[in-house]
């Protein structure tokens, strides 16, 4: 269950001695080597919450911020089909926000405060989303390489040892696959359209293949946090091997798609039995997380208002609920 | 508790567990939470965020704060009296093959 004692959570870490602590992450540890979950009441090291924390929110957030690419382009959807569906997605996209908060709660951060990180700039969100959407295709794109590599990426976390994460992840990666195919279907629609509707496609798939491939992280040699993170079974593949699998799997798409996948490095490797593809550009990624994208300043603006604009509805419905309580005591 | 934290508090809309019945016949089933500001709006919002695709017939919500609950650091003790007792299982009697229909 989700509920939480907050007031036990640090009650382990202010009366325990560094044996009895040794003795309690052992046990830790061997639970999870065993495969069992770890639930919310459960001890766990504090290391081990906090890096969960800044795993799940930053996946919240980047259900949040990303509806925002796509959202752009509901009122502009060629048909009412094409709406409908995009609305959906979108809808969807929040609902896995929403799924990932209350996960994140349950680790004793309350939903203020998240909120809080997202709106000043403290939490960070994925990169791919500071991009622009500039044409239809862009959505297309988006279903289909972004949220694939998003598939690929949180499939394995169906697995993790922290159990209200592991479940998130499950109804998330049911519900994500219809947005991968209704995003090829788009890409399929264009590229077997008209010359202008083809060179549409191409274009949105130049500007996505490389994001989408940093998606997945830096590279495993860099990357700060896998190693602990795969010792606690939070984590089961590497950004490297995660990375392959999706170019793996991709390129024949593209391939059937008679897209070109823009890297003049890329190629079938027989004796490996996978791609290779050239190096990504890890200063982009860099400039990115750091707030310089295209869009990092609109999308954490877009929020801002959302959320103020939506403050008098917060506070009204909170005064009514209040107001309807008293009324329900002065009546008993 | 201080004044300031108190007003925080009681504007954050309160927490609710969410459990769904998914068909008739079965158990309603703990799915996850929601925030809301009263009851009605969380049964809204629970429905909007976990039966978006007709994954509920029946919907219950609780204030997370009304829930009690057993600590797991006291497990052992608490579940310690059934440990001993496989004579509660079937497979603890022995009956020969020959007997049918037991």
């Amino acid at each position: 269950m989700y509920t939480q004692g907050l007031d036990s959570l640090g009650a382990d870490c202010l009366h325990t001695s560094a044996s009895e602590r040794a003795a309690l992450e052992q046990r830790f540890q061997s639970k999870v080597d065993a495969e069992e979950r770890i639930e919310p009441k459960d001890w766990m090291p504090d290391a081990y919450r906090q890096t969960l924390i800044r795993q799940i929110s930053q996946h919240a957030h980047s259900e949040i911020v990303g509806m925002l690419p796509e959202g752009n382009w509901i009122t502009r959807a060629p048909s009412l089909r094409r709406k409908a569906v995009l609305m959906a997605k979108v809808q969807d996209e929040g609902g896995h926000g929403m799924y990932l908060y209350s996960a994140a709660e349950t680790l004793g951060i309350s939903r203020d405060e998240l909120l809080e990180q997202l709106l000043t700039g403290a939490a960070k969100y994925s990169s791919i989303f500071n991009y622009p959407t500039p044409t239809w295709a862009d959505v297309g794109a988006i279903g289909w390489l972004v949220d694939g590599a998003a598939i690929m990426n949180q499939i394995p976390i169906c697995k993790c040892s922290y159990g209200p994460y592991a479940r998130a992840m499950v109804r998330i990666c049911k519900e994500e696959s219809f947005h991968q195919r209704q995003g090829f279907e788009i890409m399929m629609t264009l590229s077997r359209g008209t010359p202008e509707q083809r060179r549409m496609a191409q274009e949105a798939l130049d500007r996505w293949w490389w994001p989408s491939l940093m998606m997945f992280g830096p590279n495993d040699a860099t990357s700060k946090h896998t190693a602990q993170s795969m010792r606690w079974k939070i984590k089961r593949f590497t950004n490297d091997e995660l990375r392959q699998k999706f170019v793996d799997i991709t390129v024949p798409q593209a391939e059937f798609l008679g897209l070109r996948v823009p890297d003049p490095d890329l190629q079938w490797d027989e004796a490996s039995q996978h791609y290779r593809f050239g190096t990504i550009d890890w200063s982009e990624f860099q400039q990115i997380l750091q707030g310089n994208g295209p869009c990092n300043r609109e999308r954490v603006e877009a929020r801002q208002r959302a959320h103020e604009g939506g403050r008098w509805v917060r506070e009204a419905a909170m005064a009514y609920a209040e107001k309807r309580r008293q009324r329900e005591t002065q009546a008993a | 508790m201080t004044g300031a934290t108190m007003t925080q508090q009681q504007k954050q809309w309160p927490l609710y567990e969410v459990f769904i019945r998914a068909r008739s016949g079965l158990e309603h089933k703990h799915v996850g939470s929601i925030h809301a500001a009263d009851e009605r709006m969380a049964i809204e919002h629970a429905r909007d965020v976990y039966t978006r695709r007709q994954e509920g017939v029946s919907i219950w919500v609780v204030r997370s704060a009304d829930i009690v609950a057993s600590d797991p650091a006291d497990a052992d003790a608490l579940f310690e009296p059934a440990k001993d007792k496989v004579y509660r299982h079937p497979t603890f009697y022995e009956i020969p093959d020959e007997v049918k229909n037991l």
